[in-house]
């Protein structure tokens, strides 16, 4: 799950880091309040969205004085970025930057840990760093036993900075942000840049963090902070109900269970020519209610010109699953074209079961995705 | 022979009265996994399908000598039950349960390390040697005994690839779901080394799909200690970036972990990747 950087600030101040006090703003006049309470010589405008790459949209902009911040604030709000629309702004002090640094913990799976991610060069978009210049990068596995212990932070922070008062308050707050990511459960905790100021002070400039969905039952205070969108929200919805759904945007619907089994048939759609509308795993039994709610979802697609229904039957026998297939769709009225693909165990006596429906039956998962293909077109 | 799990395993079920666990126990009973106990915190001296039930996971472990334990209980329990087992003694721990907190498992696995044991999972369908032993979920009768290994992060799509592998005579020695999670325990290297020492294992079919750099990592590992025949197939080639596919590790994030990288990487190294599963029984027997 996502939140705003004005969220992340706020969360990374509970927790004594050092951010500066910044306001966020729904309308120009909010603005104009914000400016004159922070009452500073340059003032900076960033866009609120669930995305990257603000900078380069034109939704971080600087303002020397109340003409430029209005109109600024007027450009960048409502403004589309990468289809997320800006609706709010933050509007914070500008500083005097030294020097910038990059500072993260993540979720790494190689090592099975958190790592911090640290790098002198800050500011940067850090995947390009990673890409470009890796040895720019320092990673330092965190053992989660022992967690950030005085003398790992000062390790750290000495790859950062030279002068040991710096490494000193960077020290500490590699360990608040340690604790802060523990404690929401977080797979990113991100500031960047970190900056010293020419004032010689440490700040956060920029936070981002994102939290583990698995974790969010034990967080409400985190999950009220979710701001899903229209195809997020139809997605947690299908979770709701016990499905996996991602929307694709092709024309032949799939119901499968499993996700990955439901991923290899998106990829046969697409091996035999067709394109795939969506991702739906219908999760381990395949019983009547689910299929039902789930083909509501499928045809709330108007784009599905067939439907694929491919299921493994393991515990589940084929036959169980061939009769709750005849029972949904007894009560479900369309007139879309439906390829069933029925395997596993007692197969025989489900494809029997099933002969005679007006569905289209295929064996295997490539003749199914033939089937399917050639119906769309 | 076959690997981490046979004859010998003595099992128990944390979470044996749970719906999961209970209905799980009848199966992998019934197909002759020796069971010896199981747990659920004040339920001690209850029996469930003739299987004696313990507060805790060491009386059972001091009771019956267990060496396997199978995790059934809810994911806010997870990482308590896989510490539990690590600290009583049980050298192998698999945990079935799905959505259980990263950060959870993160802990979880560091502390079974440091017990000396291996975790399998969490998010898993478990592991099977046919003839021999089922933990975990897995649709028996698919599988049929025979030698070639399967590593897995899917459930029903190894299902699938093991279907079409018994149904052309390839059986299978051992096959291991590692899970769809970002972290889990054994992975594709260890397991890689496992079949390779394996007397009784032939080929190797490898099961991977989009998220982390595992399969790429797995590649390299091939090239440098792995002589027998490895088959590959990838999930998830029309998966969009920074989506999950249903399982928490399955999503491409900052264009990395994509399908198409991890095929190439199999692909560089001379293992071959099927189209689609049904191609994996045919790319093994050509190079056996």
């Amino acid at each position: 799950m996502k939140i705003h950087e004005y969220q992340a600030r706020e969360l990374l101040a509970s927790y004594g880091l050092p951010v500066d006090k910044a306001y966020i703003c729904r309308n120009v006049e909010d603005a104009v309040r914000a400016y004159k309470e922070l009452d500073a010589p340059l003032v900076v405008v960033k866009a609120q969205v669930h995305t990257g790459g603000r900078g380069k949209a034109g939704g971080v902009k600087l303002a020397k004085d109340e003409i430029e911040l209005r109109q600024h604030v007027a450009s960048i709000l409502w403004m589309d970025i990468k289809g997320f629309i800006v609706d709010r702004v933050l509007v914070g002090k500008a500083v005097n930057i030294a020097s910038e640094y990059y500072v993260s913990y993540v979720i790494d799976r190689k090592s099975k840990s958190t790592i911090l991610m640290l790098s002198r060069e800050g500011g940067m978009d850090i995947e390009e760093v990673a890409h470009t210049t890796p040895e720019k990068i320092h990673k330092i596995v965190i053992d989660p036993l022992i967690g950030v212990p005085d003398y790992l932070a000062r390790e750290a922070a000495f790859k950062l900075f030279d002068d040991i008062k710096l490494v000193r308050e960077a020290a500490t707050i590699f360990q608040k942000l340690y604790k802060l990511f523990i404690d929401t459960d977080a797979s990113l905790a991100e500031i960047n840049p970190l900056v010293l100021t020419e004032e010689g002070e440490i700040k956060a400039i920029d936070a981002k963090m994102t939290f583990d969905d698995n974790a969010l039952f034990r967080h409400p205070k985190i999950s009220s902070l979710n701001e899903p969108t229209e195809e997020e929200k139809k997605e947690l919805n299908a979770k709701s109900k016990g499905f996996s759904y991602v929307h694709l945007g092709g024309e032949i619907g799939c119901m499968v269970n499993g996700a990955g089994l439901a991923m290899a048939t998106m990829d046969m759609i697409k091996l035999y020519g067709g394109e795939p509308a969506n991702f739906l795993d219908i999760g381990g039994s395949s019983n009547p209610t689910k299929v039902i709610e789930a083909m509501k979802l499928l045809l709330s697609d108007k784009n599905v010109k067939v439907v694929l229904i491919n299921i493994f039957g393991g515990i589940t026998r084929c036959d169980d699953v061939a009769r709750g297939l005849l029972e949904a769709f007894h009560q479900i009225q369309t007139d879309i074209p439906i390829v069933i693909r029925l395997t596993g165990t007692n197969e025989k006596e489900g494809r029997e079961l099933l002969k005679g429906s007006k569905f289209h039956l295929a064996e295997t998962m490539g003749e199914a995705g033939k089937k399917a293909v050639e119906l769309a077109r | 022979m076959s690997i981490l799990i046979d004859k010998n395993t003595r099992l128990i079920v944390q979470g044996i009265t749970g719906r999961d666990g209970g209905f799980h126990t009848a199966k992998m009973k019934a197909y002759g996994t020796n069971i010896v106990g199981g747990t659920s915190p004040g339920k001690a001296g209850e029996m469930v399908e003739g299987i004696p039930v313990f507060n805790t996971v060491r009386d059972a472990v001091q009771e019956t000598e267990a060496n396997t334990s199978v995790i059934f209980v809810p994911a806010p329990f997870a990482k308590d039950a896989m510490m539990e087992a690590a600290d009583a003694g049980v050298k192998l721990i698999i945990c079935i349960t799905e959505g259980v907190p990263t950060l959870d498992v993160v802990e979880a696995y560091r502390y079974i390390k440091l017990k000396g044991a291996n975790l399998i999972g969490p998010n898993c369908p478990g592991l099977i040697s046919p003839d021999k032993s089922s933990v975990g979920i897995m649709p028996t009768m698919i599988f049929k005994k025979g030698s070639t290994g399967v590593i897995s992060r899917s459930g029903t799509l190894t299902y699938e690839v093991v279907y079409n592998l018994t149904s052309k005579g390839l059986g299978q020695s051992t096959a291991v779901g590692v899970g769809g999670d970002p972290i889990v325990g054994l992975y594709y290297q260890e397991l890689l080394e496992m079949f390779q020492n394996d007397p009784e294992t032939d080929s190797i079919a490898l099961i991977g799909e989009i998220g982390g750099d595992a399969e790429e990592r797995a590649a390299e590992y091939i090239r440098k200690h792995i002589t027998k025949p490895v088959a590959a197939f990838i999930a998830g080639q029309q998966a969009p970036p920074g989506k999950q596919m249903g399982h928490a590790g399955a999503i491409i994030s900052s264009g990395s972990g994509t399908a198409a990288e991890k095929i190439a990487a199999f692909e560089a190294v001379g293992v071959p990747v099927a189209k689609e599963p049904s191609q994996i029984p045919d790319l093994l027997k050509n190079r056996l």
